[in-house]
C-alpha cells in the first residue's frame, strides 16, 4: 500500500532517537520514525516495550531524556516551545477513553474548541455535533459517559479530538479496554478517518484494521524499533525472526 | 439586659409559662440570627481559604505544599476554645489589639475550619482520576484551565457530603463563641438562664436547654437538608457519592 504520492509527502511528524528511563528501567532506547501527512502507521509488540511511552512523549505528556520530536516545523522537545499549543494540534485516544465525567457527550466535544480554541459557544457546539455525527453519536449527544458502552464512549472520545482538527491522532491501545463485540464500532470510525487522510499513529494489536489501512507496521520490542514494513511485506516475509514468532502469536490469538 | 429584668418583671404577673415564652423571645430574635451569620462567615471564610489550600497541596511545588501542610495541621491540631481565646483576649491583652468578639471568633473559628474543609477539598480532588487531567492537558488546556474545567466541578460534586457534616460540626462550634461574649444561641441561653432562676427559681432552667438543644437540632437539620437538596440538584449519571448495594 505505499503511496508513491506520499513520497515526498510533507513530514507531519518527525522523532528522532528518542530515549526515556523511567528510575531504572530504560524504557524507550533510540527510537526514530516519520509520519508524512495522511500516513497511518500501527505500532505493535509485546507489552512493556514502550509503545506507550513512545506516543505520551511525542506529545510531551512525558518528557524523553534524549532525542527530539518535531510536529510540521515546531519542535515539541524544545524547552521554550508553547505545549499547549502544540498539544492542541496532536489528537489523543486514550485507552480508557478519559471522558469527562461530569460533562455530557456533547459538552466532552465542545470544551476543547471552546476553551482552548476560544470559540464561541454556539460555534463549538455546532462543531461538536458535527463530530458527534462523523462517530455516529448524534443521537447520544446529552449522554453522559456514564450512560454510554464502551465503544460509544471511545467513539466521543475520537469525536474530541477531531472537533480541535488536529494535525496528527495518536491511539494509545484504543480498543483494548473493550469487549469484543464493541471493537468493531470503533475500528471502522478510525478506518474511515485514516481513508479520509488523516494523519495517524496507532498501538494496536488489530491486524485487521493494520492491514486495511496502516502504511506501515512498527514492530517494537526492549524499546526500540526492530522492523517496519507494509502490512503486506511484513505478514509475508518478516526479516527479523522476533518478528515473525510475534506475529505468529498474534495470529494465533486473533485468527486471521 | 435592663430590657430583660424589665420584661421579667412584667412576666411575673402573668404567670410561670407566659413568662418563659417571653423570655424566650430573644433566642428566636436574636441568637438564631447571630449564629446563623457566624456560621455563614466562618463557613465562607473557610470555603475561600480552603479551597486554594487544597489545591496548593495537590498541585503546589514542594515549599508550598509543605507551607500548606503545617497550616492545616497548626489549626486541626489546636482546640477550637483556645483558639477563640487566643484570637480575642490573647490579641486584646497582649498587642492592646482588641477586635470585636464577634471577629475574634469569626476569624479564629474561619481559620480553623479553612484546615478541615482544605482536608476535604484535598481528598476530593485527589479522587478525581488521573486521566482526568490526562485528557484535559492533552486537549491542549493549561494546568490551570485544566484544574478549573475539568478538577474543580468534579472535586466539589464528590465533596459535597463530607462538607455537609463539616457544616454540622461549625454550627454547633459556634457556641463556644460565647465564652467571649458573643451573644449567639447558647450566650442568649446563659442570659435568659440567669434572668428566670431569679423569677421563677432553678427548675426551669432544664427546659431552658432543652429549647436551645431543639433549636440547634433545628438548624442542623435544616441546613443538612438544603446541602443534600444541593447534592441532587448537581447529581450526574454514574457520578453518585452514594452507592448502592441492594442487598
Amino acid at each position: 500500500m505505499s503511496n508513491p504520492v506520499r513520497a515526498d509527502g510533507e513530514i507531519v511528524l518527525r522523532v528522532e532517537d528518542l530515549h526515556k528511563a523511567y528510575a531504572d528501567n530504560q524504557v524507550l532506547r533510540g527510537v526514530s520514525l516519520r509520519l508524512l501527512k495522511g500516513e497511518t502507521k500501527v505500532v505493535i509488540g509485546p507489552s512493556g516495550t514502550g509503545k506507550s511511552t513512545l506516543l505520551r512523549c511525542i506529545n510531551a505528556l512525558s518528557v524523553p531524556d534524549r532525542g527530539r520530536v518535531w510536529l510540521e516545523e515546531t519542535e515539541v522537545t524544545d524547552r521554550h516551545v508553547d505545549i499547549n499549543k502544540v498539544r492542541a494540534k496532536i489528537g489523543f485516544v486514550f485507552q480508557s477513553f478519559n471522558l469527562f465525567s461530569h460533562l455530557t457527550a456533547l459538552h466532552n466535544v465542545r470544551i476543547g474548541p471552546m476553551r482552548v480554541r476560544g470559540m464561541s459557544k454556539a460555534e463549538a457546539g455546532r462543531l461538536a455535533m458535527e463530530e458527534l455525527e462523523r462517530v455516529g453519536l448524534a443521537d447520544k449527544a446529552s449522554a453522559y459517559p456514564a450512560e454510554l458502552s464502551g465503544g460509544q464512549k471511545q467513539r466521543v472520545s475520537i469525536a474530541r479530538a477531531l472537533a480541535m482538527f488536529p494535525t496528527l491522532i495518536l491511539f494509545d491501545e484504543p480498543t483494548s479496554a473493550l469487549d469484543p463485540e464493541l471493537i468493531g464500532e470503533v475500528l471502522e470510525v478510525m478506518i474511515g478517518l485514516a481513508k479520509d487522510g488523516m494523519t495517524m499513529l496507532v498501538v494496536s494489536h488489530e491486524m485487521g484494521f493494520a492491514r486495511a489501512v496502516a502504511d506501515e507496521i512498527l514492530f517494537m520490542e526492549h524499546g526500540g524499533i526492530v522492523e517496519q514494513a507494509p502490512p503486506e511485506r511484513l505478514f509475508a516475509r518478516p526479516e527479523n525472526e522476533r518478528t515473525a514468532q510475534f506475529l505468529r502469536k498474534l495470529t494465533e490469538l486473533y485468527g486471521e | 439586659m435592663e430590657r430583660g429584668t424589665l420584661r421579667v418583671s412584667q412576666g411575673t404577673k402573668g404567670g410561670g409559662v407566659e413568662t418563659i415564652l417571653q423570655s424566650l423571645q430573644p433566642l428566636i430574635v436574636k441568637g438564631v440570627p447571630l449564629t446563623i451569620a457566624l456560621t455563614l462567615g466562618l463557613l465562607g471564610m473557610g470555603l475561600a481559604l480552603g479551597f486554594p489550600l487544597a489545591f496548593a497541596q495537590v498541585y503546589g511545588y514542594r515549599p508550598l505544599r509543605w507551607l500548606c501542610a503545617t497550616y492545616e495541621q497548626t489549626f486541626r491540631g489546636i482546640p477550637a476554645l483556645v483558639l477563640i481565646l487566643l484570637f480575642h483576649s490573647g490579641l486584646a491583652l497582649s498587642f492592646h489589639i482588641l477586635l470585636p468578639a464577634f471577629v475574634s471568633a469569626l476569624i479564629a473559628l474561619g481559620l480553623r475550619s479553612s484546615a478541615y474543609q482544605s482536608q476535604i477539598f484535598r481528598g476530593a480532588i485527589q479522587s478525581v482520576s488521573e486521566g482526568q487531567m490526562l485528557a484535559a492537558r492533552s486537549l491542549g488546556m493549561s494546568k490551570l484551565q485544566a484544574i478549573r474545567h475539568i478538577i474543580l466541578p468534579q472535586a466539589l460534586r464528590l465533596s459535597i457530603p463530607s462538607w455537609t457534616n463539616e457544616f454540622s460540626s461549625v454550627l454547633k462550634d459556634t457556641s463556644l463563641a460565647s465564652a467571649i461574649g458573643v451573644v449567639e444561641l447558647a450566650k442568649e441561653g446563659t442570659l435568659i438562664m440567669t434572668r428566670i432562676q431569679h423569677a421563677l427559681g432553678a427548675r426551669w432552667i432544664l427546659a431552658i436547654w432543652l429549647v436551645v438543644s431543639i433549636i440547634y437540632l433545628v438548624l442542623t437539620a435544616l441546613g443538612n437538608r438544603g446541602l443534600g437538596f444541593l447534592e441532587n440538584r448537581l447529581r450526574i449519571p454514574g457520578f453518585e457519592t452514594r452507592g448502592k448495594v441492594e442487598r
